[in-house]
């Protein structure tokens, strides 16, 4: 029997207060294992206060292909930006 | 768009230093170029721990002991890094490995050379080391992501590996006349072979032009080489030994240090798999591979057999929920 482990997607809280951040993968049994193993390669020297580990096979990205359909849109609506609108300098705290 | 248009709208964007990432377009050139230098640079990780795992039971203290522990440990979790960069590129790590042990796929050479003593421990954190990372660090702006990625983690813990190995060499040029002739001797065998490490001259390394138009390389084999005996010439006079190269000397009209002709020739013969200790690390790699099948295996079967037996204990503890209406 030859079968190869799965591949999972590490993700680490750096500290309280931050979001958790990918930060590469590695190959285990389980969840379980998966943790441990990321504990040993990825926080050797207190790189975090907590771990995420999620089966790579479960992550949906979006493809390369759609940046210019999903993020351009974003570009000319620069209404949506507080330096869109014009005060005059007298007008404080705002 | 057609190959030729895609090549380039690639091309601009590593000129425009942009990343390129994993989904993105990227010629079938450069993605093999990739693998190939990734997973070499993970096998040489890994074949890195056997010449210092050699001395952690004999280090001479229990200080000594602890840092070359978490050094080796290091060098596994560098070559786990890179092959998981190199997974991204659509390669599986089984293929990686089984290159590797049964194969071509090569490794530094440096690491075919054994550790006689324990002063070798300290030459090869000081030159080894000290190497890599000259390698290393213009390397963290490699044009593709999770390589560069994985280079920033790797340089931010190489250099610890590089001060324990300095200063295992201090105290030893500032023990007996003993003790430093030890420490003369290991920077004499060291020496040459670290600076092979930077690889070819670069008249005779025909990738490199390619890897330094697609941002893969930044600088080239001999500027690396130079930058690096420039600084570690300083630090041997610190230490007190000599470097064992009779045409060493500052040039000032080129602001560099001068150094002997590199003889290629032991260099090719090593990387064809003849240096003193190819066939024992080879065999070593393998058996730690092979015998450890049957515990891979067994994690994932004991998995398996988990995970079926939490899915029966669900479907009883939730029975299919049957719809009411009231």
């Amino acid at each position: 029997m030859k079968k190869d482990w799965p591949l999972w997607e590490v993700f680490i809280r750096s500290k309280n207060g931050l979001h958790h951040k990918h930060v590469g993968s590695l190959h285990a049994t389980d969840a379980q294992m998966a943790i441990e193993n990321a504990r040993d390669v990825y926080t050797r020297r207190s790189e975090g206060v907590s771990l995420w580990v999620v089966e790579s096979k479960y992550i949906t990205a979006s493809s390369p292909n759609q940046t210019e359909s999903l993020f351009e849109p974003a570009d000319d609506k620069i209404y949506r930006h507080p330096t869109f609108y014009s005060l005059p300098d007298e007008v404080k705290n705002i | 768009m057609n190959a030729e248009q895609l090549e380039k709208t690639f091309q601009d964007k590593v000129d425009a230093e942009i990343r390129i990432e994993p989904r993105d377009w990227m010629p079938e050139a450069y993605r093999k170029t990739l693998i190939r230098q990734i997973s070499q640079h993970a096998h040489s990780e890994i074949v890195g721990m056997l010449p210092e795992g050699n001395w952690i039971t004999r280090a001479p203290s229990l200080r000594r002991k602890v840092a070359l522990l978490a050094k080796v440990q290091d060098e596994a979790g560098h070559g786990l890094y890179l092959y998981s960069a190199a997974e991204t590129l659509g390669v599986e790590r089984e293929t990686l490995i089984d290159e590797y042990l049964y194969g071509n796929a090569k490794y530094s050479s440096i690491f075919n050379y054994p550790t006689l003593n324990w002063a070798d421990i300290g030459a090869i954190g000081w030159l080894v080391d000290g190497a890599a990372i000259m390698n290393q660090v213009p390397l963290c702006r490699c044009s593709y992501g999770p390589y560069a990625r994985a280079m920033v983690r790797i340089c931010k813990e190489e250099s610890f590996h590089q001060r324990q190995g300095y200063e295992i060499m201090l105290t030893l040029c500032r023990g007996s006349e003993a003790q430093k002739a030890m420490a003369q001797d290991a920077l004499n065998r060291w020496w040459w072979p670290s600076l092979m490490m930077f690889g070819p001259h670069d008249s005779d390394s025909p990738h490199s032009e390619q890897s330094m138009k697609w941002k893969i390389k930044r600088l080239s084999n001999d500027e690396l080489r130079q930058r690096f005996v420039d600084v570690t010439v300083e630090q041997a006079h610190f230490l007190g030994i000599a470097i064992p190269d009779p045409d060493l000397r500052w040039n000032e009209e080129r602001g560099h240090y001068d150094f002997g002709p590199i003889n290629w020739a032991e260099f090719w013969d090593v990387v064809k798999g003849n240096g003193p200790c190819n066939r024992d690390r080879i065999r070593a790699r393998r058996k730690a591979h092979e015998e450890g099948q049957w515990v891979r295996d067994a994690a994932m079967a004991y998995a398996e057999k988990r995970k079926a037996r939490q899915t029966a204990a669900e479907a009883v503890a939730s029975p299919t929920p049957v719809a009411t209406y009231s």
